[in-house]
């Protein structure tokens, strides 16, 4: 029996300690705002927050989670000012397309502006290069991202 | 089965005294079958007799012997056609123990048969008894691919005069039984010595150079003796246990390719006190200096935004590997995956380094396994990878770069 | 009406043959502003298969295109809406089940929908305020209708569309209802937002992956890695003895296995124990190699030649000289994010079939074939696509998913691996072109021979869709439709078909291959006869006044007779394709020639009367990276007849840090039909990258991906 304490509700769940969050979110708790892309960590579209900062759910086994709390893209406090902007500004700015990886981006992008504020262009790209966008709306993730940073300024 | 265990002084003097069991024969008075899987996992049998992929201990695993050629491992499960179900006990001693197989076949010394040696026939026994409790599997090994003169194998006969197994091991009674343990350990069934000291001439080990490093299947093995700058000489017992029991130590990073099998099939099943008498013998290893150290270590800046972005290599991390290591390396997803302080981020020039960017490793741990993905045979040209590794060398230590080193540690093994 | 193939609706743009509209209908769809599936209710008002309208005035509309990050959603709505009369956040939308939906492909949504979307929209309008007229007896020309309510403009009195539905739907619809002018558009040509932005910004959106059907259970896949392998053994108990695992299903075929559980992960595991062994054939021996030297090979020999214009042998021949050039492309993946999945839930009465699909006919066709079930008795829900370029034209995984989905008496859904996802994908095929020109002292183009060898796509997708005499009309885009004149011309097709892989589809198809091919190809000529490429190009387009347009406009945006930053070099490519011209003009750095920075991208699109033109933007953004990735990175490789490249560690995707610095697209004022966009910007990305590079480096990169090796040996043009 794992643990695990999601959008700051504790689960008790009945798989092996190596089964990865990201298919006790999915396919246990029904959680598929957090989507499966890779299994490897290489295309960040499975991207949760783990006490608040950006983690791949596809490989983190959840027997090793231990205490820490885990935020999905449902669970996103929208009262939050930095998520209610990165929200706002992907869609002002209509940066979807297929939208597969954007739960992933959104996470990656709140992870972001709670550590830096006002990035650079530069630090956008370090930090977002870890997910991937097939449809490729990286132009305006990164407008949104500059656009959030703005109103949260 | 009855196959007891050889009490020898010191396991009877330490029941004697009730003090804690260190012996160099195993010390749980559990039934045979245990002991032998209990040996099996400390000879790390299953890595080398499972191909990737295949069945438990079915074989085909291949082994490029440089200078010999191809060697395969044999199915060792207990289908009687295609693994050794038919063998007699005592042909599974031969074998394990002189490195001669039914039919007075000599096995090349890709099975570390002079280590194994070190282990009682009892013991040897055992080990059998548990393997004839796998699973069986019907998997046929391909013919070795062994170069002219080696393919004789009776040349072996003469290989075993200069290199081959001693005649008996006597613990030393001036050491304790902690260090003669781990001594049976290390040297015995652990084996660690085929990988971490250099062979001689005549791929004999180096007994001279003991445990100084080598290279083996491109992956630098490293020192482990004692030495302070070259070895383990610094190491806290805390990070060697951690290590040798876990596959990773804070500020030691996570061991990857071969050694990473080694902990995943053999030490993480090992019992702490066992862990703890390995330590103690490598300690008392003499230390020996090599020239293939870490340089300095350097400290990056932590949080996702902090890579620079003006180089292919740095642009390459952030996007290929901070997803799992974080930009200063202390590791996302797990402690498995921090590699800062690591060794190969710096050592031999990056051989480990490039060798694990390239072909990837998986350490497996009590809750699931830590795979690193191979980027090599794909669309990221070997140019990118050689950029990720200096970018590492450089980010994270003060060790130079070499393209020249890369390009002779990307070459296929002939 | 009758459904036409893409390409022949494709090829219907560039020829005669008029545009016919497919017919094709779903019943559950995505609401754009839950996410959720919602039942398709019965409306009092349903005009057509377009338009519901309740009492309440809740108003759906089921649309034939699906959506998979295009936009479609919101553009068909835009032009329904715009005629409707209807604001857009009154509109609950719908994916159009199997008899109703439309292939969705070759960038032809808009194309083909502009017109009849419209008119559905003007005639339920029409006939709305007929109804109310009726009611106040007013003539209908004194009643106007804006967001779903029907005014008397007189007397300010109003009835909303929902008061007048039931009474509405007993009237005929005009056969060809009045359209709105141009110019009292207050949608189209406006940009709208998403409808289907906040559900995939906050998650909810629902994607065929997602879909979680009470007691449905989870199964993974492999299939025989090498193609018309059969299973000859497996390990049925190890894998039933991983927790969580349910079932062991081998397929009919017996050229894929499936283990079910509980879960993804126990499925996973349980496929890992399977270990499954397959009996192989030939195709065992087919390597990436033995596919290359058998394109090169059908450089000579016997081909067909589809529309030759005048002589050109008998041209180049008697012209000042000559110049000709090999290409060559790779196999390539689509990798869309969403990986391969499908859920389907057989009984005895009926099967449900939930899944993203371009194709949504074919899915029901394909799961009455495997269930003997009569079509009807098939209900597909379209859902979400997360990403299609092509692959989901393809539905072999929905075939796949209803042969497992028979043995079980519970939903399965099939989620397949990456790894699965990639190495056992239907591939765009790998192509050599070589092209000649007869050149005159001034090195203008007096006439052009173009050879493609490879295969033809449509001859197993669509058959009847190959010509009689093996031609597939995909393979003209870009090569025999130019924005180029030329005196005499011919285009020659040596079919040979892949070895060992399935080809397919693949975002930009012969728009894609072709573009390279010729944009490259043009780029030597103007260098080699010392002329500026794109006052070369201008020349040879200059009967053609918007593809002139757009390059004048790209080369002001672009800067392209400023100095080149230093450091820096310029390509430039120009396009007539999917109906659309575009312009592009990318200026790159290369620190080492192993390395690329592209700084920025300019592109001038005139594709027609534009919908939702910051949609058309983002769709030339999206095409560009999704095409420097493959032009840069992409290839499939073949060992033993296995693909090689199987997850993302060798299958590279470009990424944020290696896209554009910037990308600046123009759009033409234009009143012409609307040109397809989808896959515009893709095809523009190789051949502009290639011709930057090649200035920059100073040798030709006739080999894709422009980074692979092969392009490093200096090539020497015969």
């Amino acid at each position: 029996m794992q643990t695990v304490r999601v959008n700051g509700q504790t689960h008790s769940i009945d798989v092996d300690p190596d089964t990865p969050l990201l298919w006790v979110l999915r396919d246990i708790l029904g959680l598929n705002g957090t989507k499966f892309g890779c299994g490897i960590a290489q295309c960040g579209v499975c991207t949760i927050h783990l006490d608040g900062h950006p983690v791949r759910a596809c490989n983190l086994p959840v027997g090793m989670i231990g205490e820490r709390s885990v935020t999905t893209i449902e669970g996103l406090d929208s009262a939050d000012p930095i998520v209610h902007a990165v929200k706002k500004a992907w869609t002002d700015l209509d940066v979807v397309q297929c939208g597969y990886c954007q739960p992933g981006q959104v996470m990656a992008a709140v992870g972001l502006l709670k550590t830096v504020p006002d990035p650079t262009d530069e630090q956008i790209d370090s930090a977002m290069s870890g997910n991937m966008c097939r449809c490729g709306t990286y132009m305006r993730i990164r407008k949104a991202i500059h656009l959030a940073a703005g109103e949260t300024a | 089965m009855s196959h007891h265990t050889v009490s020898r002084s010191c396991f009877a003097l330490a029941l004697l005294a009730g003090t804690s069991l260190f012996s160099t024969s195993y010390a749980a008075p559990a039934s045979s079958l245990e002991r032998g899987e209990y040996l099996a996992r400390a000879a790390d049998c299953e890595a080398c007799h499972t191909a990737p992929g295949g069945a438990p201990f079915a074989g085909g695993r291949a082994f490029n012997v440089p200078g010999i050629g191809v060697i395969y491992s044999p199915n060792i499960t207990p289908d009687p056609e295609h693994g050794i179900g038919r063998w007699t006990d005592d042909e599974f001693v031969k074998s394990v123990r002189d490195g001669v197989s039914p039919s007075w076949k000599h096995l090349y010394p890709a099975m570390p048969y002079p280590a194994y040696s070190r282990m009682s026939v009892d013991e040897v026994k055992d080990m059998r008894a548990w393997l004839a409790t796998v699973p069986k599997s019907a998997n046929g090994v391909p013919a070795n691919q062994v170069k002219f003169p080696f393919s004789i194998r009776t040349l072996m006969v003469g290989w075993n005069l200069l290199n081959g197994p001693a005649s008996s091991y006597p613990d030393d009674p001036q050491k304790s039984p902690e260090w003669n343990r781990g001594r049976y350990l290390v040297e015995g069934p652990g084996h660690c010595a085929d990988c971490h000291s250099p062979r001689t001439m005549t791929f004999g080990l180096s007994k001279s150079q003991a445990f100084a490093g080598n290279v083996v299947n491109g992956q630098r093995a490293y020192n482990i003796t004692s030495d302070k700058n070259s070895g383990l000489g610094t190491w806290t017992d805390q990070a060697l246990s951690d290590y040798l029991a876990t596959g990773h130590a804070d500020g030691h990073g996570t061991a990857s390719g071969d050694m990473a099998e080694v902990i995943s099939y053999s030490l993480r099943h090992l019992k702490p006190e066992d862990i703890h008498a390995m330590i103690v013998y490598l300690r008392d290893v003499k230390p020996q200096s090599s020239s293939d150290g870490a340089a300095p270590v350097r400290q990056p800046t932590s949080g996702d935004s902090s890579l620079p972005q003006q180089t292919n290599g740095a642009k390459l991390f952030a996007s290929a590997c901070s997803g799992c290591h974080l930009p200063d390396g202390s590791g996302r997803q797990s402690a498995f995956a921090s590699i800062a302080g690591a060794r190969s981020l710096s050592a031999d020039n990056g051989r480990n380094l490039l060798h694990v960017i390239m072909n990837g490793s998986t350490l497996m741990t009590d809750k699931g396994n830590q795979p690193m993905p191979a980027f090599s045979g794909g669309n990221y040209s070997q140019k990118d990878l050689n950029d990720i590794a200096a970018f590492v060398m450089t980010h994270f230590t003060e060790a130079t770069p070499s393209e020249h080193a890369f390009s002779e540690f990307a070459k296929k093994p002939d | 009406m009758t459904r036409m193939p893409l390409t022949t609706r494709r090829a219907a743009l560039f020829g005669g043959g008029g545009l016919l509209l497919a017919t094709l209908w779903p019943s559950a769809s995505p609401r754009a502003s839950t996410g959720m599936l919602v039942e398709n209710a019965t409306a009092p008002f349903a005009p057509n298969a377009y338009i519901r309208i309740m009492p309440d005035n809740s108003i759906t509309l089921i649309l034939p295109n699906i959506e998979m990050g295009q936009g479609i959603y919101t553009s068909s709505v835009m032009l329904i809406a715009e005629e409707l009369c209807v604001d857009l956040a009154q509109i609950e939308i719908e994916a159009a089940p199997p008899g109703s939906a439309e292939i969705t492909g070759g960038s032809m949504s808009i194309m083909t929908e502009w017109k009849p979307l419209r008119e559905a929209g003007a005639a339920a309008r029409t006939v709305l305020i007929q109804t109310a007229a009726t009611r106040w007896g007013v003539p209908p020309a004194s009643c106007t209708a804006a967001s779903g309510v029907v005014t008397h403009t007189t007397s300010g009195r109003t009835f909303t569309f929902g008061e007048l539905a039931t009474d509405a739907a007993k009237l005929p619809l005009p056969k060809e209802p009045t359209l709105k002018a141009a110019s009292d558009y207050s949608l189209i040509g406006k940009s709208q937002h998403r409808v289907d932005s906040a559900i995939k910004v906050n998650g909810t959106a629902v994607f065929g992956i997602d879909i979680n059907i009470p007691d449905q259970k989870i199964g993974t896949v492999s299939a025989s890695p090498v193609i018309g392998g059969t299973l000859r053994s497996l390990d049925r108990d190890a894998a039933m003895a991983v927790r969580g695992v349910v079932a062991v299903l081998v397929n009919e075929p017996r050229d894929a296995v499936c283990v079910v559980g509980d879960h993804y992960w126990a499925a996973h595991k349980g496929l890992q124990a399977l270990r499954p062994v397959w009996n192989e054939n030939d195709n065992a021996h087919v390597s990436t190699q033995t596919i290359y030297d058998q394109l090169h090979d059908g450089l000579k020999g016997p081909a067909i030649i589809p529309s030759p214009k005048g002589d050109a042998d008998a041209v180049i021949a008697k012209s000042h000289a000559t110049y000709s050039a090999v290409y060559q492309q790779p196999m390539l993946a689509h990798a869309t994010m969403e990986p391969i999945n499908c859920t389907a839930h057989v009984r005895p009465d009926g099967c449900d079939v939930w899944v993203g699909t371009q194709v949504a006919d074919r899915a029901q066709e394909t799961a009455a074939d495997v269930t003997g079930l009569p079509k009807e008795k098939i209900a597909v829900h379209s859902q979400y696509i997360g990403g299609g370029f092509g692959r989901r034209l393809e539905h072999e995984y929905i075939t796949q998913c209803v042969q497992f989905a028979k043995q079980t008496n519970y939903p399965l859904k099939i989620v397949w691996s990456r790894e699965e996802d990639i190495t056992r994908d239907r591939y765009r095929p790998a192509y050599v072109d070589e092209v000649t020109a007869g050149l005159d002292e001034k090195g203008h183009v007096t006439a052009m021979k173009h050879r493609i060898v490879g295969p033809a796509v449509v001859a197993r997708w669509d058959p009847p869709e190959l010509t009689k005499d093996g031609y597939d009309e995909d393979l003209s885009v870009a090569t025999l439709i130019t924005p180029y004149t030329y005196d005499a011309y011919r285009l020659e097709f040596a079919r040979r078909e892949a070895p060992g892989v399935i080809t397919a589809w693949w975002r930009g198809v012969g728009g894609t291959r072709g573009l390279f091919v010729v944009e490259n190809f043009i780029d030597e000529l103007a260098l080699k006869a010392g002329v500026d490429p794109v006052a070369y190009r201008r020349e040879l387009a200059k009967e053609n006044a918007r593809a002139v347009a757009v390059l004048d406009r790209v080369a002001k945006d672009s800067g392209w007779n400023d100095p080149v930053p230093k450091g820096r070099a310029r390509g430039v490519a120009l396009q007539f394709a999917f109906g659309s011209y575009m312009a592009t003009v990318a200026e790159i750095e290369m620190p080492t020639p192993d390395t690329v920075i592209i700084h920025r991208v300019t592109a001038a699109v005139d594709c027609g009367q534009v919908v939702n033109p910051d949609q058309v933007i983002s769709q030339i953004e999206g095409g560009l990276i999704f095409g420097f990735s493959a032009a840069l990175y992409n290839e499939i490789t073949l060992e033993h007849g296995r693909v090689q490249e199987n997850n993302f560690n060798t299958w590279r995707v470009m990424r944020m840090n290696e896209a554009p610095r910037r990308i600046d697209v123009h759009l033409i004022a234009s009143t012409e039909d609307p040109g397809g966009i989808g896959e515009v910007g893709t095809a523009a990305a190789a051949p502009a990258l290639a011709n930057a590079m090649a200035s920059a480096q100073g040798h030709r990169y006739r080999t894709l991906p422009l980074l692979s090796s092969r392009n490093q040996e200096k090539e020497t043009a015969r």
